[in-house]
């Protein structure tokens, strides 16, 4: 890929093959290396250990905004042209609920997916990829500098990689 | 994401990883010429309604059978039925991956495009019906040179907020869900394939981080549209309930119309899937456990259905309205009995079938079935609308509406947009999970093998 760093990429046929792997790669001190699996995988998410996604927040303040966006929306929009409609009051907070919702439903949804964008096509994880990845295999980019490499290729390998290779970034 | 139970009705020589790929990535394929001549056929309805569309607004809508009192008819009761057709997509993606149930995997994507195609197609009939729909735009409330607003206590209104937001968070859904599978086909394909899955797979590396927002994303989004999904069909139910029309005026409707949309949408869903699963040569994965478990579903809303029409009779009844009484009564044996026949057999005796295994487990009973639910249920939309307004208070107000030409080349042009749209997403973009299929055949282990 261009553009991603020097290290290490091995491919792994076993599930447990690989989260063993990531197991000694954090005994080992590293933690800035990259995981690719063909499904979200429950035991690799935990053998990476990442914190929860902070996607919720966007969601959370994505429906917020939108509930806040249809109550004043439909308010002002009613007094801006304050005309009475079948007898009912001009600010009509029930009928107005069901926009309030759908605008909920949709800031939340829309924020939801820019965050989802913002932080998992943002990330720095810019190593090489392998067609596998993607069909049945697991795969483990390290990046590293020259002199480290043949210890990291050595642990990769210990834990069962199929097939292991220097990247040259 | 993770659904760790085998699906029911996998077979017993589980598929690998790879045979997941490879299957779904050959449902791709060169088309061959009965999908050119299905797509041809399609496309020559979808022109005949276009042409019926072109001559209604050259003449006006005076070419449409409308006659007061029935100013609601074919339109408004085939855009209740595309809605309702929405909304089992919405159940089998969203609600089902809420509760885990692992066999939805292989059939919701089927599903979800249904969904997305059926609002598009549903979103064209209130335009169609306001006959000037270049104007549409003033449903949105923008900022004008009139000051005006528009008016957030009509029905409308809601259904536009309802409809749009359904829409697109429904299509968000499907494209989020599709991202993955992309990926994975994009490392298959060549030529030109290659560069279009290219494109659309955004980059898309399944690492460790993507998984990890993607999934979180994923379950807030299907979060989202549980709530949607039910709210969309009130919403639309509302814009008849909040009126005085007999037959109209009920509590019973939002839940009655969410029963009837799912049970409409799982019918066509099974009808969308038999010969799917027959010509992509997915049976490994389509199982007929998977049309049992649609079967259930269809029983169940059927049986709520068919108990929301008994209730609608005994409220007439036990109300003592007299309006109510003759609305009902006009139903089942005045000018439209036939209409009203229709809907109850299919709709009200025929699910009472599903009730024995060895139906729910026959396909083309199942066909047959999914069929006539559809065809029950077009009829109960027009029941319920054109019935009902044609038999209002006054006698001398009364009238009696018949669709003219123009309204049935228009209706039949709605199915061609439909399938058009399916084919066209069928043959170029995978119609079976690749990713969720995965998601429930355990990873093979070192220590197992």
């Amino acid at each position: 890929m261009k553009g991603s760093p020097g290290g290490i990429l091995a491919a792994y046929r076993h599930i447990d093959s690989a989260t063993e792997a990531i197991g000694a790669l954090k005994k080992s001190g590293y933690d800035d290396f990259t995981v690719y699996s063909p499904t979200p995988n429950e035991e690799i998410l935990e053998a990476v250990a990442h914190p929860v996604s902070p996607v919720r927040l966007w969601t959370l303040f994505g429906g917020l905004t939108g509930l806040v966006t249809g109550f004043a929306m439909t308010m002002w929009m009613s007094y801006d042209y304050a005309i009475v409609v079948g007898g009912k009051p001009i600010g009509s907070v029930i009928p107005y609920i069901i926009i309030m919702f759908e605008l909920t439903i949709l800031f939340g949804a829309l924020s939801t997916l820019v965050g989802l964008a913002f932080h998992a096509w943002s990330t720095n994880q810019r190593g090489p990829f392998d067609g596998r990845f993607s069909d049945d295999h697991i795969g483990i980019f390290v990046p590293c500098p020259v002199e480290r490499r043949p210890a990291v290729e050595q642990l990769l390998t210990a834990a069962g990689a199929t097939e292991v290779k220097v990247e040259i970034g | 994401m993770a659904t760790t139970a085998p699906p029911e009705g996998m077979p017993a020589s589980q598929p690998t990883y790879a045979d997941v790929t490879r299957d779904v990535a050959a449902t791709l394929g060169n088309p061959t010429k009965g999908y050119y001549g299905l797509l041809a056929f399609v496309v020559t309805i979808l022109l005949v309604g276009v042409g019926a569309l072109l001559y209604q607004i050259r003449m006006g809508l005076g070419v449409a059978g409308y006659t007061p009192p029935v100013m609601w008819g074919v339109y408004i009761t085939t855009f209740v039925f595309w809605v309702g057709i929405a909304h089992s997509g919405t159940l089998i993606s969203a609600i089902l991956f809420l509760f885990r149930s692992a066999w939805r995997t292989a059939v919701y994507r089927t599903a979800e495009a249904m969904t997305v195609f059926a609002v598009m197609t549903a979103g064209l009939f209130p335009l169609i019906h306001v006959g000037r729909l270049w104007y549409a735009y003033w449903l949105i409330p923008y900022p004008n040179q009139r000051m005006l607003w528009v008016n957030f206590k009509s029905p409308l209104v809601w259904d536009m907020f309802a409809i749009g937001t359904y829409f697109i968070v429904s299509t968000c859904f499907l494209i989020l869900g599709l991202i993955p599978d992309i990926a994975a086909i994009r490392d298959k394909a060549t030529g030109w394939r290659k560069k279009l899955y290219t494109i659309t797979a955004l980059n898309w590396r399944g690492t460790d981080q993507q998984w990890r927002h993607y999934t979180r994303a994923y379950l807030y989004l299907a979060a989202l549209a549980t709530p949607l999904v039910l709210s969309v069909h009130s919403v639309v139910s509302w814009d008849f309930a909040v009126s005085i029309v007999p037959g109209w005026h009920a509590t019973i409707f939002a839940p009655y119309f969410v029963a009837g949309a799912i049970y409409s949408g799982v019918a066509l869903v099974i009808t969308l899937l038999i010969p799917l699963r027959r010509v992509f040569k997915v049976e490994r994965y389509i199982t007929t456990d998977h049309f049992e478990n649609l079967s259930k579903l269809l029983l169940l809303t059927g049986m709520i259905v068919g108990y929301a029409y008994v209730v609608e009779y005994f409220m007439a009844w036990y109300s003592g309205n007299t309006f109510e009484r003759a609305s009902f009564w006009n139903r089942a044996f005045g000018d439209y009995w036939w209409a009203t026949w229709t809907m109850i057999i299919c709709n009200g005796f025929l699910p009472f079938l599903l009730w024995f295994k060895k139906i729910r487990r026959c396909i083309p009973a199942l066909l047959v079935i999914s069929l006539f639910v559809n065809l029950g249920m077009w009829f109960e939309r027009f029941v319920i609308i054109v019935v009902s307004l044609s038999f209002e208070y006054e006698p001398y107000a009364m009238g009696h509406y018949t669709p003219t030409w123009v309204e049935w080349a228009i209706l039949s042009g709605s199915f061609a947009w439909f399938f058009m749209w399916f084919l066209l997403f069928a043959k170029n973009f995978p119609t079976v999970s690749i990713t969720e299929v995965k998601e429930i055949i355990p990873m093979p282990r070192k220590r197992a093998s």
